[in-house]
């Protein structure tokens, strides 16, 4: 099948159908393409809830605040979770008033820092879905085996199935799912089977060009309309039905699930992962953060966003009072958050 | 040997760094007169002036250092206003600890560079902080525009060809690379522009502006144009030329060479008349052998810069928001 021939026939007319990727990378290569332009207005594209950044609880921020303004405490972040509104101010806003925060390009850097500087601590704030939980495993195990006592992890992880499960069970207008791609190279094609069975909706993985993209929504497409509903791996260059079997092994040697807040969405159960108890003496209070809801109340709407049920420029703020330079939601934050996506490859 | 305050007390330490190390390479006629202002001839031409603050770590890289970037970067601006480049002014602060030979590489650095380009260093300043071994440069220059010309966003035309120079996004992803200990053979692309924006005055190119593609990108300088000239500018994706290494490097940690830093490449908007001309005489010189045409100035009255994406879709460029930071996934 050729690329012409699929656009063409995206083009083309269709029925009503909504698709929605659940990847925040998947929706930032939707827009760097100008995919959407090229099909019909029929086919709308909705982006879900994944994007880490985005669905991490306010408290979340403030405990990493916290630990941050704790003296002999340093918080190590990936740079995107700088901007994130906490309940009182972001972590970069903290860092202007003194916090002790530097971002880390791999979590790894953490044993050297510590290793150096054993007069202080390292909080590694650890935020991620399945792709990302693997690396921080492989740290714990460093931490462990170095000896360090002078390291420690916030997590924030999120498992995605229960999220996609959640949004299966309450949205019935979702026609299909852009599968994500890095998910789903840990978890494997087939962990979506279930789902499909369940929901009746079809599933394509996808890799992240466009010409992946592209034919990851005519394959959708072709499904719904031919009431089908399956799963369909067509990224299976890096993909295997069974996932990685190694990362999962780590993934489950440290981690343990429990209930977890989504911001936006709220608590999804089992969605969360925090450190086992063999583990949990290496955890920065993150297994505390589990039951709490504490949401600042605004009028951001980056929740709707999330679930697809809105488009970021429908939110009464976007673009004008939350912009990526003064984000109100954490959607407008990140380079994979939906309204920041928006806001950069839309605005006239 | 390491810089300690007294350095910077104004006493003798200081007189010693200034003999022993600035003046070893910086020593030219106006600089050796050691008075509180150089007294420069003038021209019949119009002045440029502009200055710039260096404050890029590390302090060496692959492809330059500091001291290379601090004339590169500001011999660049005055030519980017069809300037030649004639004085430069050199102001060091040091932090405590910084390491003396250090210092003299990237001194050394500065004075070859300078000397490449043309441009004398007619006063310098420097001063010792407290601090952890760092070192900020600021440069100020003054150049004379000689070809007459007038160059500038507001002679911009419907029509007219963009240009760019070469690879995006080396020197960003080099010194990402270096902060990262990421081993890859990424160069910065630090450099004069001198020759080649010569090479297209001397030709008779009709040049209408020019941007050297500095922090923020070429997504971010072409908003700038667009805004300054309040025109719309459309380019191609598939003309736009980025290094096979930096792309995946990019792709890794979700960066985006549109908005990532060079010290080496420009933005030429030409008539459209003479973009072959002026592609083919950038493509004479090695820094501008990957120079590429990337689309056009399309309507006036509307400030706004579109791609053509390579799949044929359309979608707009705004400026960078952010500092570019990783991502987590």
């Amino acid at each position: 099948m050729n690329l012409d021939h699929i656009l063409k026939e995206l083009a083309g007319d269709h029925q009503e159908l909504k698709i929605m990727e659940v990847c925040g990378t998947h929706t930032s290569s939707i827009f760097k393409n100008g995919i959407r332009s090229l099909l019909s207005p029929k086919i709308r594209l909705i982006s879900g809830p994944g994007c880490p950044v985005c669905v991490t609880p306010a408290s979340y921020i403030d405990k990493a605040i916290e630990w941050a303004m704790t003296p002999n405490y340093v918080l190590l972040t990936f740079g995107d979770m700088m901007k994130v509104p906490g309940s009182e101010k972001s972590l970069s806003e903290a860092k202007a008033d003194g916090a002790r925060v530097e971002i880390m390009y791999s979590p790894q850097e953490a044993l050297k820092k510590a290793a150096a500087n054993p007069e202080l601590t390292y909080v590694i704030a650890c935020v991620g879905f399945e792709t990302t939980i693997p690396s921080y495993a492989l740290v714990i195990e460093q931490t462990e085996r170095s000896g360090l006592t002078n390291i420690k992890f916030l997590t924030a992880l999120r498992r995605v199935m229960p999220a996609l499960d959640f949004i299966c069970a309450t949205d019935n207008e979702i026609s299909a799912f852009i599968a994500p791609g890095h998910v789903s190279t840990i978890l494997g094609s087939q962990a979506y089977a279930g789902l499909t069975e369940q929901y009746m909706k079809p599933f394509a993985v996808a890799g992240f060009e466009g010409e992946h993209i592209l034919i990851a929504i005519y394959d959708l497409v072709k499904q719904v309309e031919n009431h089908k509903h399956e799963v369909h791996n067509l990224y299976p260059s890096v993909v295997k039905p069974e996932g990685n079997a190694v990362a999962l092994a780590y993934i489950n040697n440290y981690f343990e699930s429990g209930q977890a807040f989504w911001r936006g969405i709220g608590v999804i159960e089992d969605s969360g992962l925090y450190l086992n108890q063999k583990y949990r003496k290496y955890d920065a209070g993150s297994a505390d953060l589990a039951g709490d809801t504490a949401q600042k109340t605004t009028n951001c709407r980056c929740g709707e966003v999330i679930l697809g049920k809105i488009n970021p420029d429908e939110c009464p703020m976007f673009g004008k009072v939350c912009t990526p330079a003064k984000a109100q939601g954490p959607c407008m934050v990140s380079s994979e958050g939906t309204c920041g996506i928006w806001f950069r490859f839309t605005r006239k | 040997m390491k810089i300690v305050m007294a350095h910077g007390s104004g006493g003798n330490a200081t007189r010693e760094l200034i003999k022993d190390l600035f003046h070893k390479y910086l020593a030219n006629d106006y600089l050796d007169k050691m008075e509180d202002s150089a007294i420069l001839p003038v021209s019949e031409y119009p002045l440029a002036m502009t200055t710039d603050s260096f404050v890029v770590t590390p302090l060496e890289f692959p492809g330059g250092d500091i001291g290379k970037l601090a004339v590169c970067g500001t011999v660049n601006d005055l030519w980017m206003a069809g300037a030649e480049p004639q004085y430069l002014t050199a102001g060091f602060i040091l932090e405590e600890g910084l390491d003396l030979d250090l210092l003299d590489r990237v001194v050394a650095s500065l004075s070859r560079t300078a000397k490449e380009a043309g441009i004398k260093i007619v006063a310098g300043d420097t001063k010792v902080v407290q601090g952890n071994g760092g070192l900020y440069i600021n440069t100020a220059g003054l150049g004379f525009r000689k070809s007459g010309r007038h160059i500038g966003t507001d002679v911009i035309r419907e029509g007219d060809a963009l240009i760019v120079s070469g690879d995006l996004g080396n020197h960003h992803a080099c010194i990402m690379s270096q902060r990262m200990e990421i081993v890859n053979s990424i160069q910065s692309d630090c450099a004069n522009l001198g020759p080649m924006v010569e090479d297209l005055l001397q030709a008779g190119i009709e040049v209408r502006a020019m941007r050297d593609i500095t922090r923020g990108g070429l997504g971010t300088v072409l908003n700038e144009i667009a805004e300054a000239s309040n025109h719309a500018v459309e380019i191609e994706e598939k003309s736009i030329p980025v290094d096979p290494e930096v792309k995946s490097f990019c792709d890794i940690l979700g960066l985006d060479p549109l908005y990532m830093a060079n010290e080496g490449k420009f933005l030429c908007i030409t008539a459209q008349e003479h973009a072959e001309r002026a592609l083919n005489i950038l493509k004479q010189n090695p820094l501008g052998t990957k120079a590429r045409l990337i689309g056009s100035v399309t309507e006036t009255g509307k400030p706004l810069v579109t791609v053509k994406t390579r799949l044929g879709g359309k979608r707009v460029i705004d400026v960078l928001y952010g500092e570019g930071l990783p991502r987590i996934c």
